[in-house]
C-alpha cells in the first residue's frame, strides 16, 4: 500500500470508483442485449457477471471500507450455499430456484435498510439527548428522499422475501399448491397490512425515533408478503415470482437512491423494468390480468364454481393403447409436439426426445409446438427441450405453429391441456376464452397423453378431448411415451 | 442546494435505466425468458453493494455488523447462484454439432409415408 500511495489514492478516488460503476452497469446493458439471441446469451450472461464482478470491487476500493474479515465471511456463505444449489439444482426445479434467489435478494435489500436505519441512530430525524429533562436536537436526520426510499425498500424487500419463499414452497411441494385464502375477508386483510406497513413507514419518515416501529413495519410486510402470495394457485405462480422479481429489482434501485449508488441505481431499475414486461407478457399469455392473479383463489385445479355445470358433457372420449399410437405416428408424414405442463412434471423429456428421434430415423417429419406459457414460465419448455438435446430450430413459437397444424397428420398432445382447448376461440362463455391457444383441433388427428380426465389448472372440460379425431392415451407421460417409442422400435 | 442536485442526477438516472430496461428487454424472443428472468434476478443480486458500503461505516454495533453478514451472504448467494443457474440453462441452448447423418436410415426410411393417419 505505502509502495505505491499516489496510485492507491487515484484508484480510491470518487472519480475512478464512478467510472468503474459506469462500466459496470454499461456491461449489465450490453449484456441484456445478448440474451436477445440464442446464439449471443451464454456470452451475454457472462458480460453481465463480469459488470457484476467490476462493481463489487469498485465497491471495496471504496476508501472508508473496513470490517474486512466479516465481509469474507458474508461472500464466503453465500458462495457455500449458492454455488451447490445452481449447479445441482434440476432444470425442472428451475422455477422455484429463481423463486429462492430472488427472495435472498429480497431479504437482503431489507435488511440493509434495518442497518442503515440503526446507522442513523435509529432515527431518520435529528437525534436528540435527554439532559436534565430538557431535550436537545442534536441535527444529523437524513434528507427526506432518502428516508422515503429507504422505507420504500424495507417494505417491498420484505414482502418480496417472504413472497418469494411462500413461492418456492408451493413450486417444492413443501405447501399445497391449492390457494389457502381467508375466503372475502383476505382482501381486506391485505388492504389493512398494506395500511399499517405504509402508515409505520410514513411515521418513520416524519422522524419517528424508534427502532421498534421498524422492525413492527418490517414484520407487517413479512405478513402482508405471506397474505398475498399464499391465495394464489401453484399454476399462478410464475407470474408471481416474475412480479416479486420486479419488485426486488425496484427495491435494489430505491436502496440505490438512498446509498446515492448509480450501480445499484441502473440495475435495480432495469431488473424492475423487465420484470414488469416478462410479468404483463405471461399474464396476457394466461389471458389473466396482474390484479386477478394477485386477488387469488384460481388457480389451484378445479377451484372454479362454474366448471362443475362442464362435467355434463355427453360426447365420447376414444382411448388408444401405445401400440396404435406407434402405428399412427409411424405412417404420419408430419408430425407436430405438443409439450405442456404435465411434460414438465413428468419429467419426460428424454423420453420424448428419444420418441422424435426414432420418428425422424423413419422420416417423420417432426417439430415441437411451444405455448408461451408451456410448462411452469415462460420458456420453460425451451430450456427443458434444449436439456434433452431437441435441435432449437425444431421448437415452433407459437404464431408460427399455427397455421401449420392444418398440413399436420398427427399431434401428440403431451400433458398439454387448456393451453390446446378450442374453447378459447369458440365458447364465449368460458373462463379461458380470448387466450391464445395451439390450433392442434386444425390438425388431420390428435393424440393426446394424460393422467386422467381430470380438467386442467382452469377447472375446465376441454373439447379436444371428444373431439371424433382425438384419441386419448391415458398414463404417466414419462411411461407411456417410452411405451410409445418401443412398440416404434419393434415395428 | 447540493442535495438537491445529487437527488435530481439520480432520479434522471433512475428514469433513464427504467427506459433503458424496458428497450432491450422488449426485444427478447419468448424462448428465452426463462434465462432472461433468471439472468435479470442475479443482476439485482447488486444489492450485495449496499452491504458492503454499509460495512465501511464508523461505529457499527455488534447486531449490525451481524444483519450484514446476512445481508452479504443474501446478495452474493443472489448473484453468484443467479448467474451460474442462467450459465447452465443457456447453455443447453448451444447448438451442439451433430454427426446424425451417419446413422439416420436414409431415403428407404419413408415407406408408406403416403399411407396418412391409420389407426
Amino acid at each position: 500500500m505505502s509502495a505505491t500511495p499516489i496510485a492507491t489514492s487515484f484508484v480510491q478516488s470518487e472519480s475512478f470508483i464512478y467510472v468503474l460503476y459506469i462500466i459496470a452497469f454499461a456491461l449489465f446493458i450490453q449484456g441484456l442485449r445478448g440474451l436477445s439471441g440464442p446464439t449471443t446469451a451464454v456470452r451475454g450472461n457472462r458480460i453481465a457477471a463480469v459488470g457484476m464482478g467490476i462493481a463489487v470491487i469498485a465497491t471495496l476500493l471504496n476508501p472508508d471500507e473496513g470490517n474486512w474479515g466479516l465481509i469474507a465471511l458474508g461472500i464466503a456463505l453465500g458462495i457455500a450455499v449458492g454455488v451447490p444449489a445452481a449447479r445441482q439444482v434440476k432444470m425442472t426445479a428451475m422455477p422455484q430456484m429463481v423463486a429462492l434467489f430472488n427472495g435472498v435478494g429480497g431479504g437482503a435489500v431489507a435488511i440493509i435498510s434495518w442497518v442503515e436505519f440503526r446507522s442513523y441512530g435509529s432515527t431518520y430525524g435529528d437525534r436528540t439527548i435527554d439532559i436534565a429533562g430538557a431535550t436537545i436536537r442534536l441535527g444529523g436526520g437524513v434528507p427526506t428522499y432518502v428516508a422515503i426510499f429507504s422505507v420504500f425498500a424495507a417494505i417491498v424487500g420484505s414482502v418480496s422475501f417472504w413472497g418469494s419463499n411462500i413461492a418456492f414452497g408451493k413450486l417444492q411441494e413443501i405447501l399445497p399448491g391449492r390457494p389457502i385464502s381467508l375466503g372475502p375477508a383476505q382482501q381486506i386483510v391485505n388492504l389493512v397490512l398494506l395500511i399499517l406497513a405504509v402508515a409505520a413507514g410514513i411515521d418513520l419518515v416524519a422522524g419517528a425515533h424508534s427502532e421498534l416501529l421498524f422492525i413492527g413495519m418490517l414484520i407487517v410486510a413479512a405478513l402482508l408478503g405471506n397474505a398475498v402470495v399464499l391465495p394464489i394457485g401453484g399454476a399462478d405462480m410464475p407470474v408471481v415470482i416474475s412480479l416479486l422479481n420486479a419488485f426486488t429489482g425496484l427495491s435494489a434501485a430505491a436502496t440505490g437512491m438512498a446509498l446515492n449508488n448509480p450501480a445499484l441505481i441502473v440495475a435495480g431499475m432495469i431488473v424492475g423494468a423487465s420484470g414488469s414486461i416478462l410479468t404483463n407478457l405471461m399474464a396476457v399469455a394466461m389471458n389473466r390480468s396482474i390484479p386477478s392473479i394477485v386477488a387469488g383463489g384460481f388457480g389451484g385445479g378445479g377451484a372454479v364454481e362454474g366448471a362443475e355445470g362442464a362435467g355434463a358433457h355427453d360426447g365420447t372420449v376414444r382411448s388408444t393403447s401405445a401400440s396404435d399410437a406407434a402405428i399412427q405416428l409411424a405412417y404420419a408424414n408430419r408430425v407436430v409436439v405438443v409439450p405442456g405442463y404435465g411434460m414438465a412434471v413428468a419429467q419426460a423429456q428424454h423420453a420424448v426426445r428419444e420418441l422424435t428421434k426414432e420418428l425422424e430415423s423413419r422420416g417423420v417429419e417432426v417439430s415441437y409446438a411451444i405455448h408461451p406459457v408451456a410448462g411452469r414460465m415462460p420458456g420453460h419448455m425451451n430450456v427443458l427441450l434444449a436439456e434433452a438435446d431437441v435441435p432449437y430450430d425444431q421448437l415452433k413459437e407459437m404464431d408460427d405453429a399455427n397455421p401449420e397444424f392444418q398440413r399436420t397428420d398427427v399431434s401428440l398432445v403431451i400433458g398439454a391441456n387448456d393451453v390446446t382447448n378450442p374453447a378459447a376461440k369458440n365458447t364465449p362463455s368460458s373462463p379461458i376464452y380470448g387466450m391464445p391457444i395451439l390450433e392442434v383441433a386444425d390438425s388431420r388427428s390428435v393424440i393426446v397423453i394424460k393422467r386422467s380426465m381430470n380438467p386442467g389448472f382452469a377447472g375446465i372440460e376441454n373439447e379436444l378431448y371428444f373431439d371424433p379425431k382425438t384419441s386419448m392415451l391415458f398414463g404417466d407421460a414419462k411411461s407411456a411415451v417410452s411405451e410409445i417409442t418401443g412398440e416404434l422400435s419393434a415395428l | 442546494m447540493i442535495l438537491a442536485s445529487v437527488l435530481t442526477t439520480n432520479l434522471a438516472i433512475l428514469v433513464l435505466a427504467g427506459f433503458i430496461g424496458f428497450v432491450v428487454i422488449s426485444k427478447v424472443p419468448n424462448t428465452l425468458h426463462t434465462p432472461l428472468m433468471s439472468g435479470t434476478n442475479a443482476i439485482h443480486g447488486i444489492v450485495l453493494l449496499g452491504g458492503l458500503l454499509l460495512f465501511g461505516l464508523a461505529g457499527l454495533d455488534a447486531f449490525s455488523k451481524a444483519l450484514l453478514v446476512i445481508a452479504v451472504a443474501f446478495g452474493t448467494i443472489n448473484v453468484v447462484g443467479g448467474f451460474l443457474v442462467t450459465d447452465r440453462m443457456l447453455d443447453m441452448f448451444k447448438s451442439r454439432p451433430k454427426p446424425k447423418s451417419a446413422d439416420q436410415e436414409g431415403p428407404d426410411a419413408k415407406p408408406g409415408a403416403d399411407g396418412g393417419a391409420g389407426s
